[in-house]
């Protein structure tokens, strides 16, 4: 435990030095209506990444969960608009259910077959993405169609600031949701053996099996769970910006492993905590928000993003080199 | 005898297919007895450990704990009955914390769905306590050394209500001083009432630490007694069913004026190995001991060009070694048998064959190609060379036992034309009957073709038997040499506690 604390103690240092830095180049950074726009849009990437965390502490990585976000968006959507059903929490629920069902066919494949998780979910992503606009459409609900409960959830803010001229602005109510999941996973992973399971399939999966662990549970928990939290926070997306569009999050998996892998987990598995993760996460979107910010253009974000990866990956790499004996 | 035996097999038979794995073996472990069981690879040890702790059925015979017959018995009820097997992998979780490793198969068995970390530390604590060792509770498993993870899976064993422990080649990754705390700690388990069984084929271990011996050879139960029965010639003939040979080697005749196959001179390596001179002749077979730690392997890297951090000059047949230079290594003819021959030496999932031409792929692709006719026929004249059993040059060498994967990385080298052949840890894990074969192939080759050969091993008696000389080491310097009629155990055990009481002054 001591040996996690002090890389999430690393992350939380290297947060700090990059917010010194940026609010160095420019002050606008600090003020208090662009934190509570990057704690925005640290919601969706966070709660995915929560879902990419267990996965990358059981030794996998899933490539397929921003397909499940597509799928349980925008077949949600969809549906509602057909039927003109104006709810919040029914629409949630079954995006979540959604993701958490996608999620089995992985886990199942991976356990059955014991099939590399990269290309499962490969080939899993590849598939229901094509079913969702095979099937199901390929246009985009606008806001106009949107239904309106959700455009209104989205909108929710827990505090409501007023500029000096007199427009508002607030901090979003989702951000509620994101820190609730958080602390949850983070309850789930420490304090229940399905929770430590999933360490010790990533730390040494034969050993598990010896131990008396029983490892096909263990694969259900962590890809149904990420699956149900990238359907989930596929329709909080689009409650946020008004827009159902199933072509989208493409290459948003990496930005998301590249948070994970950021927040110290090992891309060997058996390694990673939930509040790396999220400082990890809030790294990754201050950094790419200040690109903005600074005026440079976003083609060089993708850059950064991969530079970033790459770079955590190196460095977590030298860390779980084994000792030589 | 008034309580009966703790465990009791009768009459147990197990057949894989054709082969008869185990044939009628009837034998007991009393409460709080520490056993050893020896046999070469192949004579039923391990299936004997698997039909104990439930993971295979036998076909014939019958279990009593206790006294009573256990039925069928699976890995939950063996378990149960308190049968703990520490395999020779360990099987923990190297990420993971001390504690987390020793409390999680407790809590699994109770069928917690939640983790009680504080209970689950106290816990910890008591079985570090019960068995007196210290170790970091907060630790990750795998900043410990080999020792440290030895004791992580024996609390375990203990924590999880053992009352027979089955240890797997315990040993194996030790050094003497870790072994002899090892030692302790089973005698501690033994007075508090649990049985052990060692599973080994290491002489002096059995010797020192068993009351009693049991004897596998071909899946029978060929000899067993208390230990004061047996002797180290005893055990071999048990196991082999022949004697081994354990005579002196005698230096090779070298003609005046002979350049030696290798040369040192004032060779040093980082901070590990300090003005090493030395000369090895054509024939010699030299050995190199001393603790671990004290530079033997640095050394061996060194002239294998593994470090960039050497000073000296260093030649084979009088042509200078490139420093830090493999390839130049292996062109001059030198070969460098690694430890962990696993990690570091083969490619498990490959044949034979491809292990074998690994090392000199130019000989074999001198252009684009390999030249597969010829790949054929010198693994196939490898393969009879080493005698390695197998059903063929295809088959992949995961499924060699570790004599015959030790042929394979011997024989690989001798198909790049080596003449300085160094060996680390020759025959770690290996069996006797093999271990003799392997010693008999080198000796072969030294007479015959020259071979010069340097042989790091901790096995003081394979030293004696094998080298015309044995040099000792201690603190990255040569500080004796012992041949001839000197080179006795006793005298080479001598020079290296020596050796260490001046490293530790």
């Amino acid at each position: 435990m001591k040996l996690f604390g002090s890389a999430d103690a690393i992350i939380a240092l290297i947060l700090v030095a990059a917010m010194v830095l940026i609010g160095l180049i420019n002050p606008a950074f600090w003020q208090l209506s662009n934190i509570f726009s990057l704690l925005k849009s640290n919601v969706v990437i966070g709660l995915m990444a929560l879902g990419v965390l267990l996965v990358m502490i059981s030794g996998g990585i899933d490539v397929s969960f921003t397909a499940f976000a597509v799928a349980g968006m925008y077949l949600v959507v969809r549906t509602m608009v057909a039927l003109d059903y104006d709810g919040v929490i029914l629409p949630f629920l079954a995006a979540t259910l959604i993701g958490g069902l996608l999620g089995l066919i992985n886990a199942g494949i991976i356990h059955k077959f014991n099939m590399i998780p990269l290309i499962v979910t490969l080939g899993t992503a590849s598939v229901v993405r094509g079913l969702v606009l095979g099937f199901v459409g390929t246009s985009n609900v606008n806001i106009n169609q949107m239904p309106d409960a959700l455009i209104a959830f989205g909108r929710t803010d827990i505090l409501t600031l007023e500029r000096a001229n007199g427009a508002t602005f607030g901090l979003t109510a989702m951000i509620v949701i994101y820190v609730a999941a958080a602390i949850g996973i983070h309850l789930l992973l420490t304090r229940t053996m399905i929770g430590r399971s999933v360490y010790a399939y990533g730390a040494d999966a034969e050993a598990a099996k010896r131990v008396g662990f029983n490892t096909g549970r263990t694969m259900i928990f962590v890809y149904c769970t990420a699956g149900a939290l990238a359907g989930f926070a596929g329709l909080l997306h689009s409650s946020m910006i008004w827009l159902a569009n199933p072509r989208d999050f493409v290459g948003l998996e990496l930005d998301v492993i590249a948070a994970v892998v950021l927040g110290g987990a090992s891309i060997f598995g058996g390694r990673g905590t939930v509040l790396g993760t999220v400082l990890g996460v809030f790294i990754l979107v201050m950094i790419q928000n200040s690109l903005i910010l600074m005026g440079i253009d976003t083609t060089w974000q993708r850059v950064v993003v991969g530079g970033m990866l790459i770079a955590a990956v190196a460095v977590t790499a030298l860390r779980d080199r084994r000792a030589p004996v | 005898m008034a309580s009966p035996p703790l465990i009791e097999l009768r009459g147990i038979s197990k057949r894989f297919g054709g082969v008869r794995a185990l044939d009628d073996v009837t034998m007991s472990i009393d409460r709080a007895e520490i056993r050893c069981l020896a046999g070469e690879n192949g004579s039923g040890k391990s299936t004997l450990i698997k039909i104990v702790s439930g993971v295979y059925q036998p076909d014939a015979g019958e279990i009593r704990i206790d006294g009573k017959p256990t039925g069928r018995l699976d890995p939950a009820a063996s378990i149960a009955h308190g049968v703990q097997v520490i395999y020779q992998d360990l099987s923990l979780f190297p990420t993971l914390s001390v504690v987390e490793n020793l409390f999680l198969n407790t809590f699994l068995r109770e069928k917690r769905g939640t983790v009680d970390w504080r209970r689950g530390r106290t816990m910890a604590r008591e079985v570090l306590e019960r068995l007196d060792v210290k170790l970091d509770l907060d630790a990750s498993v795998e900043t410990l050394p080999a020792a440290g993870r030895q004791i992580v899976a024996i609390a375990r064993a203990v924590l999880a209500d053992a009352r027979l422990i089955i240890m797997d080649e315990p040993t194996t990754a030790l050094t003497g001083r870790e072994v002899e705390r090892m030692f302790r700690i089973v005698r501690d388990l033994q007075a508090q009432g649990i049985a052990v069984l060692f599973v080994s084929h290491k002489m002096r271990e059995m010797l020192e630490i068993s009351e009693a011996l049991t004897v596998f050879r071909n899946g029978k139960k060929v000899e067993e007694g208390p230990i004061s029965e047996f002797d180290e010639r005893k055990i071999t003939r048990a196991m082999t069913g022949r004697d081994l040979n354990t005579g002196h080697v005698e230096a090779p005749v070298i003609a005046a004026g002979t350049t030696p196959r290798l040369r040192l001179r004032d060779v040093s390596v980082g901070k590990q190995v300090h003005d090493v001179s030395l000369d090895i002749m054509p024939g010699e077979v030299v050995g190199l001991s001393g603790l671990i730690g004290a530079g033997r392997t640095s050394l061996v890297k060194a002239i294998f060009g593994l470090r960039r951090d050497v000073s000296g000059t260093m030649e084979i047949d009088g042509a200078p070694l490139a420093p830090a230079s493999v390839s130049d290594a292996i062109k001059k003819g030198v070969a460098y048998v690694p430890e962990d021959r696993l990690s570091e030496g083969l490619f498990l999932s490959r044949s034979i064959r491809d292990n074998a031409i690994s090392a000199a792929m130019d000989r074999y692709a001198p252009r684009l190609w390999l030249d597969s006719a010829r790949t054929r026929s010198e693994t196939e004249a490898m393969f009879n060379d080493m005698q390695i059993s197998a059903p063929g040059t295809e088959a992949a060498v995961s499924t060699l036992s570790g004599g015959n994967q030790q042929r394979v990385v011997i024989g690989r080298w001798l198909m790049t034309g080596a003449k300085l052949l160094m060996l680390n840890g020759p025959t770690v894990g290996v069996d006797v009957g093999s271990k003799e074969q392997i010693h008999a192939l080198i000796h072969g080759l030294t007479r015959d073709k020259g071979l010069a050969v340097i042989m790091i091993s901790d096995d003081i008696p394979e030293l004696v038997a094998n080298c015309n000389r044995v040099l000792t080491m201690a603190d990255g310097r040569l500080t004796g040499e012992l041949s001839g009629g000197a080179l006795t155990e006793d005298a080479l055990e001598t020079a290296l506690a020596g050796a260490t009481r001046k490293e530790t002054a």
